[in-house]
Parts: C-alpha cells; structure tokens; sequence
C-alpha cells in the first residue's frame, strides 16, 4: 500500500527527514515513535502534501502512484488522511457543512456521485452514534470553541466519516486526558479494517495500550533507527530514549 | 455643567505580506484572474434620453416630462441651489476621479411615450421583458417567486409593478416614485426630505436636484405587509446617470421587509449613480431593508465600473420602532455608503450588518451612522469587509449618543478578511457620547486567510478555490443569516463570483 523509499525532505531550510524507508502493508498499524525534532510530525506533513515540507529526494509510492506527485486535494481523494496535532478553526463553518464539502469534493475527484445532504445527515448521525460522540459537534463550527480533546475527538470523527485508506495520527493522543485517550481509540479501532492502514505519530506509549500496533518503529535525527513489534513500545517507555546517543 | 465628551478616532490600516510566496504562483491566479460578471450585457431599446448636460432647465425638463406638480420643482431647484454652492466630500478613503457632471445625461426612459401612466406589465415592451427575464427577474407575476412583489426601474423610470392589486387590498401602496407624486402627493410632500434633506451632503443634493424615479412604498398603521417588497434597478442607456429615490414609510406597529438589487452593463466608461433612500418608521414599526448591491466593478485592470455615492437614512420616529439595514456589497467601482439610522422614539432600535467584497482596483468606504436620541435606544453594527487583489475596502461608523439619550446602547463588530498581498482594509470607527449612561462596545478584527486554514481544507480533499470560497462564507455568516432566504442563496452565489482569481 505505501513505500516510502530513502527519502529527503526539508521543513524551511532545515533537512528533517534523512534516507527515511518504510512499508506499510494493507490493515497494518504502525506506531512511529521517537525524540522531539527527530522528524515523526515531518514525516506525516510530507505524506500529506503540506507545502511546509518539501521532499529532496528518495520517493513514495502509494497503492502504485508517485505519491510526491499529486496536489494535497488529490492525495485525500485517493484516501491520505492526516489528523492533524493542531487542528486549525475555521469560524462560522459547521462542522457538518465541511464534512460534507469534503466528501463530496473528494467523490467528485473519484468520478463518484455528490451525496445529498439527507443521505449524509443520515450516515454522519449513524457514525457518531458508533463513535460515541456527542452530536452538537455536527452544528458547531469548525473547532472553534473546542476543548483540546474535542478537537482530537473532531479529527478522529471526520476520519470515520471520509474513510480513508491510509490514515495519519500524527500526535493525536497528546494533551488528552485518560477519557478522551479511550474515546479516540476507540474510534480508531472501529476503524481498524483488512484494507485500511493506520500510521500512528506518538510520543507515548500509553496511546499504544488501547491501539494495539503490528509495528513499532523509532525515528531519530530523521531515519527510522529500530524496529520492532509492540514489545518495543513498552521498552521505549523504561529506557526512554536516551541509548540512542550512545 | 458641561457634559463629558468621549471622542475616539482611530485607524486601522492592515495589509500584511504573510500569505506564503507559494500563494503567488498558485494556478487558480493564472488559470482564473479574469473575474466574469454576467449581468454585463446591454439591451438595445429604443430609448428617449436627453443631451448631457446639467442646468436649471434640464431640471424643468425632467420635471416636466413627469409632470410635476410646481412644489416638487421648487424643491429641486432649491436643492440645485444648494448642490451649486458645495463641494465634492474629499475625506472618505477613496481616490474619487474627478466628475464631468456636464457629460452625463441625467434622464433616459426606454420608452418615449407615456412615461407617468401607470402601466400595466402586458404593455411592458418585451425586449425589457427578455432583460430582466435574463437577470433573473421575471416580470410576469405568476412566474415570480410567491411572496415577493417587485418594481423594476430602468435607467430612470420604473417600468412595472407587480402585485400591486394585491397589496392594495391591505392598504399597502407600492409603486413607483413617480406614480406616487401622481396618486399620493399629500404623502410625498409630507415626508420628501425629512430623513435627508436636500441639503444634507453633495451627492443627496444632486439627487433632489435630478431624481427620476425609484421606489415608493406605504405601510398603513397596524398592517403586516403580506409579501416581501422589492426592486431591482438596472442602468441601461450609455453615459447616463441613474438618480433613484426611494422612500418608505411605516405608519404605527407596520411591518415590511425591503429588498433591493442593481445591475448594469460592462462598459470602459465610468457611470455614476447616487441614490437616496429614506425611511421612516413610526411607534411599535419595524422596516427591514436589504440590499444586494451588484453594479458592475469594472474590469480588472480598473477600468469602468459604477461610481455608487449612496445616502440611506433612517429615521426611528416613533416609540419601539426599529429599522434594519443588511447590505451585501459585492459591485461598483467606487462604493461610498453609510446606510444610517435616527433613534428618535424612545426604546427603538437600528441595526446595521453589512458584507463588503473589494476584489482587482474597487473602492468601498461603507459603514454607518447611528445617532441615539432617544432614551433606551439600542443599535447594532456588524460589518465584514473582504478585500481581495488590489482592493481598499474601508469601514467607517459614527455612534453618536445625545445628552439625553439615557441608557443608549451600541455594539460594534467590524472584521476585516485579507485575500492576497496588495488589499488593504481600513477601519474608522468613530464615537461621541454626551450621557454618561450610555454603554457603546465596539471589537474590531483584522485576519487573513491562514495559510493553516487552507492546508486543513485541502488536506480534506477541498480545492483550494472551494476552500476560500467556504472560509469566506463562514466568514459573513452573522451577515447572511439576517438576509431574506432567497437573497442570502444569491449573495452567497455573488460572492463566489466575486472572489474569482482570488489568490489561494
């Protein structure tokens, strides 16, 4: 589904990522876990397109595209999904109305048909039914006014709702607390599916005990240094990472 | 004891450089940087106008081509007098090209014949019909909209009605200006120049001095009006000037929404068009006017377009009576415009919201006037002004409280959105308060689109256009939501048309 081949990329002036590879294969979770400044929230950012990264080389190829090639539109259309470690507001937009607009932008993209607004108001009330979330946050606008766990709860709804194929948590469990932890993954788990991949972005390892990953890897000063399964992750959390200076 | 003055001038000029390089280069400017205006067609008629030209007699002419009675001419010469004797207003932030007053034409009816008879719509000449058939006006009532009634004026006359049996049946009197000096004189001359006298500034005197025609509207005491009311004024004829008149009236515990459209052909030329519009609401009354003011902006290098020197007044006359302006200003080149209101009754209220969009080398200096007079009297601003290419949108609003104004009430909100590089937005909010019981707030933003926005947007799967379009939206929504439902779908519909070649 996704593999990432010796690549280079630059935030600003400053090279970030530095011969990272990585394959995720269909229904695989990988937790990429890692120092501050070794590149994690890079990584996600260039998979997505955000024009803040730029790649330098190396290349991405994503269910046999050239992902580095397509507009950040078009990489959602085919089903790249970032939530985002600071979701941004956009006032007087509610939340439904943008859901919407991206949903049917990107099924447009897809040649499929727009989805009326009562055959969405049906499913997106299903969704957060399933997700167990609270349904004012159809009507409210776009993160304004959301308390950094509704936020994060926010970004793991619109992720049930678009339905990506390869998903991006960059950092979505940080600042949340224990309730709010078990709310997004749930969230996520129900989203677990044979055709779907998650890459998920932590600093902890606490996330890990409620989204059981396939793989753990450690990104330092831009590569991924280790790799291993979730046995990893709880080695990580005693030795911190301080042995990698060694 | 003198009262306490409070004064506060401020400006605040904003245009920063923060949207990314990468904005510059972005493919929606090349591949769209013409913005389209499609009501920019010109519909060849038949047309009696009469030479440019402004004197004295060309007010005789006009006047006498309506048939006026000898008190309204006095009252144009009056005002001609006095137009003579000022100066064009030079302290609005805008770079206003000198006029020629002596090359315009200030009068231009489609029709040679006929121009005061009421007309019935089956005699309207169909080539007019095919017009606003085209604008998405249609003149015939049972293709109309339920529930709207329309008077149509083009370049200077009205040129139909519709529902006015209707109407009468309630006592309501909608027609045009000049059929109202006909049908109704005692009421025009009693309230002609009340709101805005024919003195008040330079372009309110030039349009007592040379109005043609416009809206007249009667609501009688205690009458809902059943529909709502509208005009729709089209600038036709070449070099020509449009002056229209409007004037509404709204006996005690009457009620009507007003709403208003304008239009005109793409031309290289510059038109001028000033307009008054007076409103009067009596105790227990409430006027809704809104308007969807859509001249043509020229071109984008700035060539053409309408010159729109408006004055829109309201007078809260009596106890409870309130008056609501909403505006969406997306057209002209030049918008210079401060639709006000007179809290005279005690415990009435004004409103003002307003949208304005500024894209390629359009002007706008638009905002309000609230003067309290009255005890308890309570007024609200919201005012969104959008500035986009190389655009200067400027918010200007007076809230005056009077010494005995106790208890007067004010809250401001201006917000200014910034689309590219070369826009600015400026604000100038400016209050003075004799009571110390008065409460007056007032917030003020200034924002661009974010960069962080848009990639949250694009990173969703919307385009980048679809993006700014939604944010904008979002942005004005305060102001939508106060406009009748049909208008808010065409305003959110103009908007998008106008932030064609919006930078990403």
């Amino acid at each position: 589904m996704l593999k990432i081949d010796h690549v280079f990329a630059n935030a600003g002036e400053k090279e970030i990522l530095k011969g990272l590879s990585l394959e995720v294969k269909p229904g695989e979770v990988h937790a990429i876990m890692g120092p501050n400044g070794a590149g994690k929230s890079t990584l996600g950012n260039l998979l997505a397109g955000m024009p803040y990264v730029e790649p330098q080389g190396g290349s991405v190829e994503y269910m046999g595209q050239d992902l580095l090639s397509l507009e950040p539109e078009e990489r959602a259309a085919v089903g790249v999904f970032l939530a985002f470690q600071y979701p941004v507001e956009i006032p007087g937009v509610n939340n439904m109305y943008f859901l919407r607009t991206a949903l049917n932008a990107q099924r447009k993209y897809r040649g499929e048909e727009p989805m009326d607004s009562a055959q969405f108001l049906r499913m997106v009330k299903q969704k957060i039914k399933d997700m167990n979330m609270r349904d004012d946050l159809l009507k409210r606008p776009v993160n304004v006014g959301f308390s950094g766990g509704e936020k994060k709860r926010n970004e793991v709804f619109q992720m049930g709702v678009l339905e990506p194929k390869l998903a991006i948590l960059d950092e979505t469990d940080s600042g949340l607390d224990i309730d709010a932890l078990k709310i997004v993954a749930d969230g996520v788990n129900q989203l677990r599916s044979p055709d779907r991949s998650f890459i998920i972005i932590t600093h902890y390892q606490r996330l890990l005990d409620y989204i059981e990953p396939d793989f753990v890897h450690v990104l330092a000063d831009g590569k991924i240094v280790k790799s291993g399964d979730k046995n990893l992750a709880l080695e990580l959390e005693e030795q911190g990472y301080g042995w990698l200076n060694n | 004891m003198k009262p306490e003055v409070a004064s506060i001038q401020v400006e605040i000029t904003m245009n920063e450089d923060s949207l990314e390089e990468k904005a510059e280069e972005n493919k929606v400017v090349k591949d769209r940087a013409k913005q389209t205006y499609k009501e920019g067609f010109s519909t060849d008629i038949e047309a009696f106008t009469i030479p440019p030209g402004l004197d004295e007699d060309t007010i005789r002419l006009i006047s006498s081509k309506k048939d006026e009675p000898q008190w309204l001419l006095d009252y144009r010469l009056d005002a001609f007098r006095k137009w003579q004797s000022m100066d064009t207003p030079e302290w609005a932030k805008l770079n206003i090209p000198e006029i020629d007053f002596q090359a315009i034409s200030y009068y231009s009816s489609p029709n040679a014949t006929n121009e005061n008879a009421p007309k019935s719509l089956d005699e309207v000449d169909p080539k007019l019909i095919e017009t606003y058939d085209k604008l998405g006006v249609p003149l015939h009532e049972r293709e109309r909209l339920a529930g709207v009634a329309v008077d149509v004026v083009f370049d200077s006359v009205s040129v139909g009605t519709t529902f006015k049996a209707e109407l009468k049946k309630v006592g309501v009197i909608f027609s045009s200006f000049s059929e109202a000096v006909q049908d109704h004189p005692e009421l025009v001359q009693k309230y002609l120049g009340t709101v805005v006298p024919a003195g008040d500034n330079y372009f309110a005197a030039l349009n007592a001095a040379v109005f043609s025609d416009g809206s007249f509207v009667y609501i009688p005491k205690g009458v809902r009006c059943p529909m709502e009311l509208s005009t729709y004024f089209r600038i036709n004829a070449i070099n020509t000037g449009q002056f229209e008149r409007t004037l509404i009236i709204a006996e005690d515990g009457a009620y009507v929404s007003y709403l208003e459209g304008c239009t005109a052909p793409m031309r290289d030329e510059n038109q001028l068009h000033a307009a008054v519009v007076e409103l009067v609401a009596k105790d227990d009354a409430k006027i809704k006017y809104s308007t969807v003011q859509n001249w043509y902006p020229g071109d984008e290098d700035g060539k053409g377009g309408i010159y729109n020197f408006v004055t829109k007044r309201g007078n809260c006359l009596g106890k409870n009576s309130k008056i609501s302006w909403t505006q969406v200003e997306t057209g002209s080149a030049i918008t210079w415009k401060y639709p006000s209101c007179i809290l005279r009754g005690d415990n009435s209220s004004g409103e003002f919201y307003s949208v304005a969009l500024t894209n390629n080398h359009q002007q706008a200096d638009t905002g309000t006037k609230m003067i309290h007079l009255g005890k308890n009297t309570k007024s609200t601003v919201i005012s969104k002004g959008i500035s986009v290419g190389k655009s200067q949108n400027a918010y200007r609003g007076l809230v005056r409280v009077a010494k005995k104004a106790d208890h007067a009430r004010n809250f401001t909100q201006c917000d200014s959105l910034l689309i590219g590089k070369a826009c600015a937005a400026h604000t100038f909010p400016y209050t003075e308060s004799a009571n110390m019981t008065a409460k007056l707030e007032h917030e003020a933003t200034t924002s661009k689109i974010s960069e962080d926005q848009l990639n949250y947007c694009l990173q969703r799967g919307i385009t980048e256009e679809d993006a700014i379009s939604l944010i904008v939206d979002g942005f004005c929504k305060e102001v939508f939501k106060e406009l009748p439902m049909e208008f808010a779908v065409e305003a959110k519909a103009l908007l998008d048309i106008s932030l064609e070649g919006a930078i990403g």
